[in-house]
């Protein structure tokens, strides 16, 4: 693990980075200012903003590390992660091109062919079109290898049969990227596994609502019936799915997301002990900084392997379990410190933010593995499996 | 990764390794002064290594210390390392020779205050500095004490003072000196230039003991790795259990968030003042968590004298509070965090020169 190389020095961002996030922030302002968007938690999950997307694509900060050739901007891995940061401290409504642009845009780059880049990821880039992720099933949760959706191979193409579960923004995206099953296991339970994108508008496709216990629709069931997909739609090689979901995790799980889904919570703390320093406010306020301090240099760190090739499955999984851990913990430290009867319909700022968070916060150790599966793969790392 | 580190951490290592051992360990709690083990230090160059070339050290930067102190967390070194480092740093700033022999600082707590008065050509020091580390062992102490509001680094001789001993959780030396007019030649005393204070002395301090207590949760997590693979239960190691899998990887976070904490510190930019407070909040809270975790997976073998795991542990439960418990640095971080405002929250988590506050 890079925490304990006896070598390790802490990566610094470069300054030049300094003037981006200057850029980001005053862009930020302005859209606040107008009104574009309020600050909610969570903002990369709950709020999908096609318009905001298209306000940032313009920017050229959405696939901003990708080829120019595929409407990518050649910008840095960290000027990336400014960005992200900023947008999510932000609490700016970013759901939209989010998960495709973190994950598929990647994907397609390492193992798309070429037909499938000059297709997908320019109008990711200008977000025109958004991508859900399928890979849940209601058999397969943590355990992928019990997915069952299933690609037949016909003329020209593919026919996909089956259902995947929580996929999110599934009713708002215009493609999904399938795993499925397109090839017998033999003795090897991640093998016979691919990647599909499958048009969410092909005759076939049913999506329908998940609704959230707190009302909110962003989760879908998506079922496939004889839904027919081109040959070329088939991401890398056939059944090297496992392999190819692998390499994603690394951006998955060690980025920003995973600990300032919160940040707007925090920022209210902060007014709620200026205007009642009290020890115990002022206190959890140094602490939840000092933690916030140490996850965002931890991903940092985590970045620099990500931007050198390296798939660091560990470090990012440690950053995702303390990381998650952190935004449900403020959570619960805050609403101790400054109590009230929740509601999302309370008038001030504070206890609407509170409200909702309390009812998002338990996914935030599920989703993108859940921490115990997180543990597990530390654990392994640890020789102890 | 830098090279000069891995080099340093590695001769510390190898260095301890032979002398270092738990029964060294466990002779210096009963008292004995691990001669051996000092002088092996002094050998290899640790003990002045913070020192600009000129004054015999290797001029290495806060962050390499701190890796070494690391080091000397894992080993439980029962000598004044990092007091030893620091008394230098005072003194070398002040343009004051560093004499040989361990060091130690004072005072070690925010609210202690040594005063200091002329005496003809001299010096005459007063006050009460307590839980000084090796206070009554040491050969000089290096101190910060008052006239006014100005402050002096004042270098006292070992026998000079009244020693009432103390010991920490871990055995360690913790004593309280009285000085009741003691008196200092006009070549112990120095006015505290730009950049020493009692402040600057207390933030180094807590920094270091990060860093120690960053080592000690590392060793921490090494026994109970050891001991999940080794012990036997229902048939298996019980590190076969999911639920100890599950307890060592909460572990290993919280080691990985230690080490990273004191890195990041280290490397900071501005006056580093909040950096440290991050550092020694995040990093007592982790060996809290590890201490704990690691007696859970040892059970009663840990809790015994006989087992080591008590090397690492009772110096975390030690470490923690000295130099400013979690509670007081995370009172004032917030308190800086409240000035600068609901907007400056996340400017100062991403400044690049640091968080900004007042040293």
């Amino acid at each position: 693990m890079i925490f304990q190389d006896p070598g390790f020095t802490m990566p610094e961002l470069a300054p030049e980075l300094q003037t981006l996030r200057a850029e980001v922030r005053a862009f930020l302002k302005k859209e606040l200012a107008q009104g574009s968007f309020v600050p909610v938690c969570n903002s990369w999950m709950e709020g999908f903003s096609p318009e905001f997307s298209r306000k940032l694509a313009a920017r050229g900060w959405v696939g901003m590390t990708w080829p120019k050739r595929y409407g990518g901007q050649e910008r840095s891995f960290f000027e990336n992660f400014v960005v992200n940061e900023e947008l999510l401290a932000a609490g700016a409504p970013v759901g939209a091109h989010w998960v495709g642009v973190r994950q598929t845009g990647p994907l397609l780059l390492r193992f798309g062919s070429d037909r499938l880049k000059d297709e997908f990821l320019p109008r990711l880039a200008s977000a025109e079109i958004f991508f859900a992720i399928g890979m849940s099933e209601p058999d397969a949760g943590s355990d992928l290898g019990q997915v069952r959706t299933q690609a037949r191979r016909t003329d020209g193409g593919w026919v996909i049969n089956g259902r995947k579960i929580w996929s999110s923004g599934a009713h708002r995206c215009d493609h999904m990227v399938v795993f499925c099953r397109t090839g017998d296991a033999g003795g090897d339970r991640r093998a016979g596994f691919s990647q599909i994108i499958v048009d969410l508008k092909s005759k076939g496709v049913t999506i329908r609502p998940i609704i959230m216990m707190n009302g909110a629709h962003h989760f879908n069931e998506t079922i496939f019936d004889d839904v027919f997909v081109p040959e070329y739609r088939l991401v890398g090689e056939p059944g090297n799915g496992w392999t190819q979901v692998l390499s994603e995790l690394g951006y998955e799980r060690s980025g920003p997301e995973r600990f300032l889904s919160i940040f707007p919570l925090l920022v209210e703390l902060v007014r709620l002990a200026a205007r009642d320093p009290d020890a115990r406010k002022v206190i959890a306020l140094g602490q939840l900084g000092a933690r916030l301090w140490t996850l965002r240099r931890m991903s940092v760190a985590v970045a620099t392997l990500l931007a050198a090739g390296q798939s660091p499955e560990v470090d990012a999984s440690l950053v995702k379990d303390l990381g998650t851990r952190f935004e449900r913990e403020t959570i619960e430290i805050i609403r101790a410190l400054a109590p009230a009867e929740w509601s999302a319909g309370a008038p001030s700022e504070y206890e609407v933010l509170m409200a909702k968070a309390l009812l998002s916060a338990p996914t935030f150790t599920l989703r993108g593995g859940t921490n115990e599966i997180l543990r597990n793969i530390i654990a392994r790392s640890l020789g102890l499996r | 990764m830098s090279e000069m580190r891995t080099m340093l951490v590695s001769s510390m290592e190898r260095l301890l390794a032979t002398e270092c051992a738990p029964e060294v360990v466990n002779a210096a709690e009963k008292g004995e002064w691990p001669a051996k083990l000092w002088q092996a230090l002094v050998d290899a160059g640790m003990t002045r290594a913070w020192l600009p070339e000129a004054e015999g050290g290797s001029g290495v930067g806060l962050g390499d210390v701190l890796a070494v102190l690391r080091a000397a967390g894992r080993h439980a070194a029962p000598v004044p390392l990092a007091e030893t480092l620091l008394a230098g740093w005072m003194l070398s700033s002040s343009g004051m020779e560093v004499p040989d022999g361990p060091l130690t600082v004072a005072p070690v707590r925010a609210r202690e205050r040594l005063s200091l008065k002329k005496s003809g050509k001299g010096w005459t020091l007063s006050g009460a500095a307590g839980g000084v580390p090796w206070g009554g062992q040491a050969a000089h102490r290096v101190a910060i004490a008052w006239v006014g509001r100005q402050e002096y680094v004042v270098r006292i001789d070992g026998a000079a003072g009244k020693v009432r001993s103390a010991r920490n959780l871990a055995g360690e030396p913790r004593d309280e000196l009285t000085f009741d007019g003691v008196a200092l030649g006009a070549d112990a005393v120095a006015k505290a230039p730009a950049g020493v204070s009692q402040g600057e002395l207390f933030r180094r301090g807590a920094l270091a003991r990060a860093a120690l207590m960053a080592g000690a949760t590392e060793k921490a997590m090494a026994h109970s790795l050891r001991y999940a693979n080794e012990r036997v239960q229902f048939g298996k190691p019980i590190g076969k259990f999911q639920s100890v899998q599950q307890q060592l990887a909460l572990m290993s976070g919280e080691v990985a968030a230690a080490c990273i904490a004191v890195e990041a510190a280290g490397a900071s930019g501005g006056s580093g003042l909040a950096e440290a407070a991050c550092a020694k909040v995040r990093v007592g809270e982790a060996a809290g968590v590890a201490a704990a975790l690691a007696h859970q997976i040892h059970a009663a073998i840990g809790v015994t004298f006989e087992h080591t795991l008590h090397h690492s542990t009772r110096r975390l439960w030690s470490w923690r509070e000295e130099f400013g418990a979690e509670t007081d640095w995370a009172g004032y971080l917030g308190h800086w965090l409240i000035d600068l405002g609901a907007e400056g929250l996340w400017p100062a988590m991403t400044n690049q020169t640091g968080i900004p506050v007042a040293a």
